[in-house]
């Protein structure tokens, strides 16, 4: 990576807006996320956050606005964009004609990546997910495609991950089999941005946090800055608080 | 075109190749079960064309209209399913172009119709036997009929959102369209306004120059049908892609 990429914002928005019919569900959004970070992106149901994801990674196209990747903007440069970024979807969702194994090569092969079994190994041993490699998506328990929907996020090494609410309805074991991964992940240097309404994770995880509330970004600061302004002792405390402002 | 869109097409194939029962054989015995139908019980009473027997007429007929329906079926299922399970998420996550997604899509499709239609070919052959009057026009309508049903596959799959319109699609555009082509029939027994109504079909054109290829005998000349299922298949193909291109229903 050149010094130029090393200093570019890992994710860049500017002025973004989207619309589904009368619905605005964005309503001129910036947001920064440098290098490295560990992210969170909170909000209430309904606040924008998965619209905002979607935008970012090419799932639905903005009204007006900007979005980069890695500095590559996501519809003019949508290729290196797509690259740079590994979403993990809120749903549910897997093929079912192909087994855990043929995902995940299938999957790389859509990133370009031909020869990819070592990185596929490596991502089903840290997912718990090896003797799991030749099951059919079908036989699978929902933890268990959750874990696969995370491996198909990282088959091309994204330097951007972008988790939105994994840990929804997952038992305890594979919350922390997650975290441990993302978190070296994390450390060897990849960006992350996590949705979540387990604010005790985005706390014990992130460094800054934004607020979504009805397509607005109303907060986007360090989490000890965020639970000194809300004078709160959590951030679920704050981030009640900053709704009940927000609506006041 | 690079490891990406050989990929998307590899999924594609491997997808029908893995229900092939389903995809390849069932297609083959409903098939034949026309050929036996309607070649022996109609095939001493009509004769099309003076030389040529019924079964001869009726073959290639009803090998285009298998590869017209299982064409479209592959990349209309295949993106509908896709759609309503959400893993269509998948391809569109992935740095690919509309172009690399549209011709994974159509090819598979193709290469669909034209297993089913050489399996179809190979066991009618063992039955009734077939003359070739010119390979070259068989194998251009082969893979201009396939690419011009699995391109409106395409386009049925990206409009449709939910299984019973994909059912519409099927039960109300491509049945009528593939049973009123000819494969039965000439042309020319029609009466005049079904005759009329006919030429406005492209899958006629496909069927009747395929089976010129065959027989050396046609009801419009095979010029003529060339240039309307060639520029049909382009025509749809610009549509899909422009449509594609455009985000419709898929990024919204």
């Amino acid at each position: 990576m050149s010094s130029l990429e090393q200093s570019l914002p890992a994710v860049e928005i500017r002025a973004v807006r989207k619309s589904y019919g009368a619905l605005q569900a964005l309503q001129g959004v910036d947001l920064t996320i440098e290098q490295g970070e560990f992210f969170a992106l909170l909000g209430p149901n309904g606040a924008g956050k998965t619209t905002l994801i979607s935008v970012l990674a090419g799932l639905a196209r903005a009204d007006s606005g900007t979005l980069k990747v890695m500095g590559h903007e996501v519809t003019q440069d949508y290729r290196a964009a797509r690259r740079a970024l590994g979403v993990v979807p809120q749903e549910l969702v897997f093929d079912p004609f192909f087994s855990v194994r043929e995902t995940l090569r299938i999957q790389s092969g859509y990133f370009g990546l031909r020869h990819n079994d070592d990185w596929i190994d490596e991502i089903l041993e840290n997912l718990h997910l090896t003797d799991k490699a030749e099951v059919n998506m079908r036989a699978l328990s929902g933890g268990m495609k959750r874990r696969v929907l995370i491996g198909q996020a990282l088959v091309h090494r994204p330097p951007v991950i972008v988790l939105d609410e994994p840990t929804a309805g997952v038992d305890v074991e594979l919350r922390q089999t997650l975290w441990k991964f993302v978190q070296k992940l994390n450390g060897a240097g990849h960006t992350i941005l996590l949705t979540t309404h387990y604010l005790e994770e985005a706390e014990a995880l992130c460094q800054r946090v934004a607020v979504l509330h009805k397509g607005k970004l109303v907060a986007c600061e360090r989490i000890s800055d965020l639970l000194q302004g809300q004078q709160a002792a959590t951030l679920e405390e704050a981030f009640m608080g900053l709704i009940r402002d927000v609506e006041a | 075109m690079g490891v990406g869109f050989a990929t998307l097409f590899g999924k594609e194939v491997l997808r029908f190749w893995k229900v092939s029962f389903q995809t390849l054989l069932a297609p083959l015995v409903s098939t034949l079960l026309y050929l036996v139908v309607f070649a022996q019980v109609l095939g001493q009473r009509i004769s099309v064309y003076p030389g040529v027997g019924y079964a001869e007429f009726l073959v290639p007929g009803l090998v285009m209209m298998a590869m017209l329906q299982n064409a479209f079926a592959n990349s209309s299922s295949s993106l509908v399913q896709s759609k309503i399970t959400g893993n269509l998420v998948f391809v569109l996550l992935a740095p690919l172009s509309e172009m690399e997604f549209f011709l994974a899509y159509v090819l598979a499709a193709m290469l669909r119709g034209l297993l089913v239609g050489s399996v179809v070919l190979m066991t009618a052959g063992f039955f009734f036997p077939l003359q070739i009057h010119s390979l070259l026009w068989i194998l251009v309508f082969c893979l201009l009929a396939t690419g011009l049903s699995g391109a409106l596959g395409v386009l049925a799959g990206v409009w449709a959102e939910k299984f019973d319109q994909m059912a519409a699609w099927q039960n109300f555009l491509i049945l009528p369209l593939t049973f009123l082509s000819g494969a039965f029939y000439s042309l020319h027994s029609l009466p005049p306004l079904w005759h009329f109504i006919s030429r406005f079909n492209p899958f006629f054109y496909a069927i009747d120059g395929f089976r010129y290829g065959f027989i050396g005998a046609s009801d419009v000349s095979p010029w003529e049908s060339l240039l309307i299922v060639g520029s049909t298949c382009l025509a749809l193909s610009w549509v899909t892609l422009a449509l594609l291109r455009s985000g419709w229903r898929v990024r919204p």
